[in-house]
């Protein structure tokens, strides 16, 4: 059952991934196909028992940033892409880089893990990872905070001189 | 095992689909009808018998089927299909995790009334409703019409905002519940709290009946402020009316669906209308006791009825009384919603961004922190 379930979100991610590399013509379609594949991985997720992390994939990439991707898109209209030739400019070396790094993944893979990991109950949820961030990595939390306070307090200064100037 | 989940199942969505939406469009033109002064919709009739215009809907699915469905010239077709059932789908399965029951003891197997209890529940119901953006933004974009790209612009950055807020709006009954997951939360609410009980924990002198004076520990009379913003932010989330600037018939025709015929506007009719019981269950849920009866909690209900019924008749009365308790919270949450839809009248687009922005999302956070500082205070009392 959960195997099968991998599968069929595998390869709606993977097709996802496809769909948006492929899409050169239409930004619109390539963006919602990253959506199908934020939403396959997210379910991937749960199917790990990672369900926090699932339902933020789902949250925070589909529901926030690609939403806002799309405004964008939309705001500039990019019908007929202007930067299409600027995106496949070497086909080529591009295919065979990847190739390469999947054959290094691929090579590494049977070696890399040793066998699975203990997985404690609490494992996954919102309570485990809260308390993680709250006690061990809180200063990275705070730091984190701060730098998109920063990067919102600057957004707003440079679109304020934009409106007032 | 499957069996329940097939049955559970069945009851949530046969009793939404079947009973629930037909109905409440009836009960839209009604409602809207008394308080406009009017009778409403009374017309459709099968061999004169009218039926108070119970048979409009039937007559609605039976227009909105036999129109033509239009692609207009220009448009995606691909995505211009496919946008009306991704408005439709984040509404129904937002239904998995709601408990319109509590868990019941019977013959040594228990009987929990969800489809899917699962911990992180609102998370879940969260990440559905941020997928349901998707229906509007596709369905604007794809039909190449201007209108249609302004309304789904203004509902993409409406829907994005209000996100945010609701989740935040939420903080403080989380830490309430102590708990994300749905039936915990309807759980811990079928209990009473004595209201001035808090005075004797700081050490006054109450006399005997005000200590006696109890409410039902429910959301709305620990968390009052998020109820209000919570309520604000699901409903704006709909886009229904007073938040319904992304097809704000005067401005931009039918905004999002504009160029939308037949069945496929009947698709994003039905998730506009859907999601009203929808928002009903989950603010139920959250903050009117869900399942629960209010000053009767489960045990005693149980425990009363035993020496009559016996223990098992006992509970299952039980579960039939809780049950309706939830559908009749929920008829009172769709009252409410469509009162405030005939009586409020649409906002200006930024009045809305100003409202999520401005004003709620600084109360919630204060909320937050309020809650916080509170459940400190009693546990260093208590």
């Amino acid at each position: 059952m959960t195997l099968g379930l991998f599968y069929f979100f595998a390869f709606i991610a993977i097709a996802g991934a496809l769909g948006m590399l492929l899409n050169t013509r239409n930004t619109v379609a390539g963006a919602l196909s990253l959506v199908a594949t934020m939403c396959a991985l997210g379910a991937i997720y749960v199917l790990l028992d990672a369900y926090l992390i699932g339902a933020l994939q789902i949250m925070v990439y589909a529901g926030a940033i690609l939403v806002l991707f799309l405004f964008v898109v939309m705001l500039l209209n990019l019908r007929q892409d202007a930067f299409v030739g600027a995106r496949f400019a070497k086909p080529l070396f591009w295919t065979l880089a990847a190739a390469a790094l999947a054959a290094g993944f691929l090579a590494l893979l049977p070696g890399a893990f040793g066998p699975p990991a203990e997985i404690p109950s609490d494992f996954g949820g919102y309570r485990a990872v809260g308390a993680e961030l709250f006690t061990d990595y809180v200063l990275a939390f705070e730091v984190t905070s701060l730098l998109l306070l920063s990067a919102m307090i600057g957004a707003v200064i440079l679109a304020k001189r934009k409106i007032d100037g | 095992m499957e069996l329940q989940v097939v049955f559970k199942l069945l009851f949530i969505v046969l009793v939404i689909m079947a009973a629930f939406l037909p109905l409440i469009t009836w009960v839209e033109r009604k409602q809207s009808a008394v308080m406009q002064d009017r009778i409403g919709a009374n017309r459709a009739d099968v061999l004169g018998i009218t039926a108070l215009g119970l048979l409009h809907p039937a007559a609605d699915v039976v227009k909105l089927l036999t129109k033509e469905d239009v692609v207009p010239a220009g448009a995606n077709r691909w995505i211009h299909q496919l946008a009306p059932v991704i408005a439709l789908v984040p509404a129904i399965i937002t239904l998995a995790v709601i408990p319109y029951g509590g868990a019941y003891q019977l013959d040594g197997w228990v009987l929990n009334l969800v489809v899917a209890d699962i911990d992180w529940g609102m998370l879940y119901v969260f990440a559905v409703g941020s997928i349901a953006t998707y229906g509007a933004v596709m369905a604007g974009w794809a039909s190449n019409s201007n209108w249609g790209l302004l309304g789904s612009m203004r509902a993409s950055a409406q829907m994005i905002s209000y996100e945010v807020t609701m989740g935040l709006s939420l903080v403080g009954l989380f830490m309430v519940f102590d708990s994300l997951r749905l039936t915990e939360i309807a759980q811990a609410q079928d209990a009473t709290f004595r209201i001035f009980g808090f005075l004797e924990l700081l050490g006054m002198a109450v006399p005997g009946w005000l200590a006696w004076l109890q409410l039902p520990s429910w959301g709305v009379f620990l968390q009052p402020l998020g109820f209000i913003l919570f309520l604000t932010c699901i409903m704006a989330e709909n886009k229904r009316p007073p938040f319904d600037a992304p097809e704000g018939e005067s401005e931009l025709v039918a905004g999002y669906h504009m160029e939308y015929s037949g069945m496929r506007f009947g698709l994003f009719y039905t998730a506009e209308f859907l999601e009203v019981p929808v928002i009903g269950m989950i603010v139920t849920t959250l903050f009117l006791g869900g399942w629960s009866i209010p000053w009767l909690s489960q045990a005693e209900i149980i425990g009363g009825l035993t020496p009559a019924l016996g223990v098992t008749f006992a509970t299952v009365l039980c579960m039939v009384l809780h049950v309706v308790s939830f559908l009749l919270k929920v008829i009172v949450m769709i009252w409410l919603q469509m009162a405030l839809r005939w009586t409020l009248p649409r906002f200006r687009y930024d009045q809305v961004m100003d409202l999520c922005w401005k004003m709620i999302l600084p109360i919630s956070i204060a909320n937050a922190f309020v809650t916080g500082g509170v459940i400190l205070l009693l546990e260093r009392v208590g």
